[in-house]
């Protein structure tokens, strides 16, 4: 990928999603294919956040959504617990959806304009029970108190009559109500100004703690991203550069373009200097006809023939690090090694 | 301030007035539900060849400051008062057509959003030399020739063929650089930047940030960049001002802000920032409640209602914004962050129990309906 493998997936028996060789193609016409994901692998244990990052059209919620089968995947694999979520036909995939939740970008809109808050969020329950109304209002406020929201002033309240911090909270609560095995977020704090971001930051690390919760969080924010994330994949045009645990991710990035994104992030510090960061060569690639061998190499500084000939595969260069590279930032071990 | 950024290299030249004044200024909008006071009293200055960043979170007031100075918002239910000097000259009161001797001329802006800032049925070139024909009189060829020059100065690969495109052929970064291009086009002694790089990546926003800088030293422009990322004025600003429901609350030189805030609401948004430099789950301290009714602010200190370290006169009298001790340095605060009197306010609402306070220690999980009181 970047490049492609599987050096950086832990054993089946550690992680409750699997994902491996995950492809997402869109036709759009004239015999062409957005090659919007090709080839990605990752997986989650329980209770772990895995943060995805990369620029806009790098393919990160084409891959949050193929994790729900929202739309099919054109091939891969992708595991839940075992389940091969792939190879299950329509209803059954609907009962998995249980298990699975999204919370998306836009707060206001997620939520139905002409519904009530109580009814919004226990719309879950009406589906799959408990159909009883007090029981399902006893769930329901419970969780509705858990995200911050005075369920009794909120009940019969519209989304319209919330702010946009309040609406991200009411849909956190939709999301949480079914207790899913795994919740993708999706730019759940983009929308939002910095000073309710971090309240629902916090409250979403309050959450994950309270109910053992493990969350696929994606954003294009670094920051946001480290604060809430165990591990960190760098996606780029459809593939993996780099994933790692955030704080080594963070602190030696291997990945030129891990380093370019993490220097190109503004710093609110007045003493840091700007000016040494180098800027981006050039423009994103079309995903429709992608750069052969590694999909960055148009873009990097250290580019060179074999970037172009060859695919790079993902490789370990220290613990829980892995790098899809020809010429990581910081040597591999398996290079180290070949030259003790 | 002195050992900032754009005026290492630009010496002010002696004597010289500031290029805008504005005085108390208020822009209030009349709705159905009442008066919005967007932008509620706001006085500054700003030299010729500074950059100032204006800050503040959605409904600050920040971006209808920009466009009141520019004199954007004109209509019917829009009520502008105070005083905007540009250059000695008054421009509230101007007309529209007035005002097009100022626009694109003098002053120019770059808004946020660069997918709806161009025309999407006209080709870029014509975007382009429109206005230059309009106020520089020149010729078709001329100003082809200017505007390619223009494109090739933001670098856009391939000015010549770029010209005869539509705006959708090229990429937001592309569209933000036309943009910019086109509001340099008539050589503005004064650029707004209206969240120039918000809808971006992070970066093209680098790049787009590194040419506003650019164009701004190379040209001697005086800058206004308003955004609500203090990353994104960090390095690049002489000054920042701090704006609260349509208020300047601080406003100090760069660094003298990021190194002696004084007003809480300064602190608070700095420290609700997640860094990148923190480890993995680290607890932000994040701000109580949010922003106020512009209809029926608080009384006393808007931001009282949220504030660590707000006292039963925060809540009566407003402060005013007044001169620090360190030169340029102003806040609006009565009890300032890092005085005695700021913390023995902190420490009697911690114990107290206020949840606002509590919030801020880390002692608390922080909501938005905790202390606005009836946002429900």
């Amino acid at each position: 990928m970047a490049g492609s493998g599987k050096a950086h997936l832990r054993p089946e028996s550690e992680t409750i999603l699997r994902v491996e060789d995950l492809h997402v193609e869109f036709p759009v016409g004239g015999g062409r294919t957005v090659y919007a994901v090709s080839g990605i692998s990752f997986d989650i244990a329980k209770g772990e956040t895995l943060g995805l990052v990369g620029e806009s059209g790098c393919g990160k919620s084409t891959t949050g959504r193929a994790i729900l089968q929202l739309p099919r995947p054109t091939r891969g694999s992708v595991k839940l617990g075992g389940e091969d979520l792939m190879a299950m036909d329509g209803e059954k995939m609907r009962q998995k959806r249980t298990d699975l939740q999204m919370i998306f970008q836009d707060p206001i809109s997620s939520l139905n304009p002409r519904r009530m808050v109580g009814e919004v969020v226990a719309e879950p329950l009406e589906v799959w029970g408990p159909h009883d109304a007090d029981e399902q209002w006893k769930i329901v406020s419970n969780m509705l108190d858990n995200v911050g929201i005075d369920p009794d002033v909120a009940r019969y309240k519209r989304a319209h009559e919330f702010s946009g911090g309040q609406c991200q909270r009411i849909s956190i609560a939709r999301a949480l109500v079914m207790e899913p095995e795994l919740i993708i977020c999706d730019e759940p704090v983009s929308a939002l100004d910095v000073s309710v971001q971090a309240q629902i930051l916090n409250m979403l690390e309050d959450l994950k703690a309270q109910y053992g919760l493990t969350l696929v969080f994606i954003a294009h924010d670094l920051a946001v991203v480290k604060n809430i994330s165990d591990r960190v994949a760098v996606m780029y045009l459809g593939k993996m550069c780099e994933l790692s645990e955030s704080d080594e991710l963070y602190e030696r990035p291997a990945h030129p373009y891990t380093s370019l994104l993490l220097g190109s992030t503004p710093i609110p510090d007045p003493l840091v200097n700007i000016h040494d960061v180098p800027e981006a060569e050039g423009e994103l690639p079309s995903p429709i006809s992608p750069p052969s061998g590694c999909r960055f190499r148009t873009r990097c500084p250290y580019a060179d023939e074999i970037c172009e000939r060859v695919e790079p595969q993902m490789r370990k260069i220290s613990d829980d690090h892995y790098v899809a590279c020809h010429h990581p930032l910081v040597e591999a071990e398996e290079v180290a090694v070949s030259f003790d | 301030m002195s050992d900032a950024p754009s005026s290492q290299r630009i010496t002010k030249r002696p004597g010289d007035d500031p290029l805008l004044v504005v005085e108390n200024l208020k822009t209030h909008f009349h709705i159905d539900a009442g008066v919005v006071r967007a932008v509620d009293g706001v006085s500054f200055k700003l030299d010729r060849g500074k950059t100032l960043g204006i800050v503040g979170e959605s409904g600050s007031g920040k971006t209808v400051l920009s466009r009141s100075v520019m004199r954007l918002n004109i209509a019917e239910n829009v009520e502008t008062a105070g005083s905007v000097k540009y250059d000695g000259v008054e421009l509230l009161g101007k007309s529209n057509k007035e005002m097009r001797d100022y626009w694109g001329v003098e002053m120019a802006m770059v808004f946020q959003d660069p997918m709806t800032s161009l025309n999407p049925v006209v080709k870029v070139g014509r975007q382009l030399t429109e206005h230059v024909r309009y106020h520089l009189n020149t010729s078709k060829k001329e100003a082809r020739l200017a505007a390619i020059e223009l494109l090739r100065s933001v670098k856009i690969p391939e000015p010549e063929s770029r010209f005869d495109v539509y705006p959708h052929e090229m990429s937001g970064g592309m569209r933000q650089r036309v943009c910019i291009a086109s509001a340099l086009a008539c050589g503005p002694k004064m650029l707004f930047a209206d969240e120039p790089t918000t809808a971006l990546d992070v970066t093209v926003q680098h790049q787009i940030l590194n040419l506003l800088q650019q164009a701004q030293q190379d040209r001697f422009m005086t800058m206004i960049m308003v955004t609500h990322d203090l990353g994104v004025v960090a390095g690049r600003t002489d000054d920042i001002a701090v704006m609260y429901a349509g208020k300047i609350v601080e406003k100090a030189p760069t660094r003298t802000l990021f190194a002696q805030m004084k007003h809480p609401y300064t602190q608070a948004l700095l420290q609700s920032i997640p860094r990148a430099s923190n480890p993995k789950h680290t607890r932000l301290s994040a701000i109580s409640g949010r922003p106020p009714d512009l209809i029926n602010p608080p009384s006393g200190c808007k931001f009282s209602p949220r504030c660590p370290y707000a006292q039963d006169k925060c809540y009566e009298v407003e402060p005013e914004l007044k001169a620090d001790t360190t030169p340029g340095h102003e806040f609006a605060c009565h009890f300032p962050v890092g005085t005695p009197e700021g913390d023995a306010a902190f420490e009697a609402n911690m114990a107290a129990g206020k949840p606002q306070t509590l919030a801020a220690a880390g002692k608390l999980a922080a909501t938005e309906d905790l202390v606005t009181g009836g946002a429900v």
